[in-house]
């Protein structure tokens, strides 16, 4: 087994405010291999840009609390100073953000903000980080690319803004790509050219992506490899078959039953009880088990591991296998 | 662009005529004024009638109103026996406005460009580093220096400034004003230095407030979440990123400030004596001379019209976002 890409170790992050201790990220372990896709699935407040932001070290320090450790090709990013952090910072790991309309600078030309990233990292001369950026405006299929690379940001559309925010992200020829929600903002049709975007490039450039969204339908087609988060920790991890094929959680069944299916009888859509915590005040044991409809005493009291089922696929979960198995079997798959 | 800005120079010309015309009716149509009270005025002590209508005569105020309201705007436009634009003349002073005018302005002029020049200065590198160091002490002083600067009166600053720097201690030479190539740079620059204060510390508290918000609101955006993660240096992303985008507004302010300045610093003037526009519209006022006043008005309005005009144009080069049609 190589030594992966990017290794997270019981990372946490708090951030004290006036009202207490606002713990977004409560002991997070994954690790990412180089090549591969993770998609990191949650609703918000789950701590999944939280968490990646501070893998760039994109938190401030001053106002949050950062413990745990965070492995890029054996170098713990948190302990790094910030000169050697700025140069891995958009050479080695590069992140694309969900609104690309404000993530954009207003002001400045899109092939001179391009540009921009690549003369930070590279000694070469104006012209040819300008060539660059066009060509790299080229890879991600906008048309007239070297008339768009003088054009400013809202004068794109907004698939084409993501584009271009992608071409950024790339143009150094990162090792990790972090997408946070990168079609949450886009119409439907437009997502799907996206990510199949990411998908070829990620394949053209050798990239590992990291996929955030609270979009089921996101990941199953685009990830190797899935976790499934809930206030701050993984609860269930698996590959795509593992958990859509056999989720081994009650948060994941709750996912799963709130996916509208197309064709389906009834006219309501079977929600998750209850509304996510307060991350100032987690419940005491398992994150869920106040809006989990099969908790018993154990979860009130004690928060589950995340143990393995088999392979590569884990899950918190007091409840035994044998009930999870019957769970899963009566109530959660007939609904397919 | 072209089309937008020929639009807007004819704005001001419409306006510079509406200008006129409320002048002329504060004048002549309110209680207190009328052209027989004006010639009344001017005619000395308890004139004879026929005195009056002889300086009536003199003034051209023995025509109707309205005829003296389109003669007063065309010469203004075009033109008058004085010289373009055709200001009139003045009859407290028996002489042509225009030279007054100019010579008031460029007055006026050196005194506002170089209390922006200080308030720059000041005011913006304080704003800045507050918002780099929100909640420090420096922030906190720097506010409380905000907050005086905007509370203190002029003429209260001016009158201290004076007593201490002037009076007591002799460090400043005193009031009045001493052009520069009459009298050579030193007497220019002292006498001009605490005016130029007193004048900017309002301004430079104010920017420093401005200034400081702005950055802290632009320091929150995407954009800037963005540069950091690729890879830039925190120097570059706030001066590049940064400061490009929160001084933008700023521009549009200062060219209105500077302009307002221009229209009349008048307690300023006054109270170092400094004989510029402000000054002058006072010292009409007081002795209601009816073209004078008119003619600061005008300068005023026109000076505060074109800046509008230009920090629009100013602001369109800067922020990509907008454009006129």
């Amino acid at each position: 087994m190589p030594e992966p890409l990017l290794e997270v170790k019981d990372l946490r992050v708090s951030f004290p405010t006036e009202d207490g201790v606002v713990k977004a990220v409560d002991g997070l372990s994954f690790s990412i291999q180089a090549g591969e896709t993770l998609g990191v699935v949650g609703e918000s407040g789950s701590g999944k840009s939280v968490s990646f932001l501070t893998v760039m070290g994109l938190i401030n320090r001053k106002s949050a609390i950062v413990e745990g450790q965070v492995l890029f090709q054996g170098q713990d990013l948190l302990t790094l100073p910030s000169e050697e952090l700025q140069e891995v910072r958009g050479r080695k790991i590069a992140m694309i953000f969900q609104d690309p309309m404000t993530s954009l600078h207003p002001f400045y030309r899109v092939g001179d903000q391009i540009a921009e990233a690549i003369l930070a990292h590279e000694k070469i001369s104006k012209k040819e980080a300008a060539d660059r950026s066009v060509e790299m405006l080229r890879r991600v299929n906008i048309p007239r690319p070297d008339e768009r690379a003088r054009q400013y940001p809202h004068e794109f559309s907004g698939g084409m803004r993501q584009r271009a925010m992608i071409a950024m992200a790339l143009s150094l020829n990162p090792d990790l790509l972090i997408a946070d929600e990168p079609t949450t903002a886009l119409d439907v049709t437009v997502q799907a050219q996206i990510l199949d975007l990411v998908d070829r490039l990620q394949t053209e450039f050798n990239t590992a992506v990291a996929l955030i969204t609270h979009d089921l339908g996101v990941v199953a087609e685009h990830c190797d490899h899935i976790q499934v988060m809930y206030a701050g920790r993984i609860v269930e991890e698996g590959t795509g078959d593992d958990i859509y094929y056999n989720p081994m959680m009650p948060y994941t069944w709750g996912l799963m039953r709130s996916i509208p299916r197309l064709g389906a009888e009834t006219a309501r859509l079977t929600p998750i009880m209850g509304s996510p915590p307060s991350l100032i005040h987690l419940p005491s044991g398992c994150a869920f088990s106040p809006r989990c409809p099969y908790a018993f005493d154990l979860c009130h009291e004690e928060a589950p591991a995340l143990l393995p089922v088999d392979g590569h696929h884990a899950a918190a979960c007091h409840l035994s296998m044998e009930d999870r198995n019957r769970i899963v079997a009566e109530e959660v798959l007939t609904q397919s | 662009m072209l089309r937008y800005i020929i639009r807007r120079l004819i704005w001001l010309v419409f306006v510079l005529v509406v200008i006129t015309a409320i002048t002329y009716s504060i004048f002549f149509l309110l209680p207190g004024g009328g052209t027989d009270t004006i010639a009344q005025r001017f005619a000395g002590r308890a004139p004879r009638p026929e005195l009056v209508q002889e300086v009536k005569i003199q003034m051209g105020l023995d025509k109707p109103i309205y005829m003296q309201f389109f003669s007063f705007t065309k010469n203004l436009f075009f033109g008058d026996q004085y010289g373009w634009p055709g200001f009139g003349k003045s009859f407290t002073l028996r002489l042509p406005m225009k030279p007054i005018l100019l010579e008031r302005t460029l007055v006026t002029l050196q005194l506002a460009l170089g209390a922006a020049v200080m308030w720059l200065c000041i005011g913006i590198p304080i704003g800045v580093l507050s918002a780099l160091r929100p909640r420090s002490l420096f922030d906190r002083f720097a506010m409380i220096f905000a907050l005086v600067g905007i509370s203190i009166p002029v003429f209260v600053l001016g009158a201290i400034g004076l007593y201490a720097l002037v009076y007591k201690t002799h460090l400043l030479p005193g009031t009045g004003y001493y052009s520069i190539f009459e009298y050579g740079f030193q007497p220019w620059f002292s006498h001009f230095l605490l005016p130029w204060f007193v004048l900017s510390l309002l301004y430079a508290a104010f920017y420093a407030r401005l200034s400081r918000a702005n950055l802290l609101e632009v320091m929150g955006e995407d954009y800037m979440r963005t540069a950091r993660s690729k890879g830039l240096t925190e120097r570059r992303v706030i001066v590049h990123h940064g400061l490009r985008a929160s001084m933008t507004p700023l521009v549009t302010v200062f060219g209105l400030d500077l302009a307002g300045l221009m229209a009349g610093a008048i307690i300023t003037e006054r109270i170092f004596n400094i004989p510029g526009i402000g000054d002058l519209a006072i010292k009409s006022i007081g002795s209601q001379d009816v073209y004078a006043i008119l003619d600061v008005t005008l300068v005023a309005a026109f000076i505060i019209t074109f800046a509008n005009l230009v920090v629009d144009i100013v602001y369109a080069f800067l922020d990509p976002r907008v454009r006129y049609e």
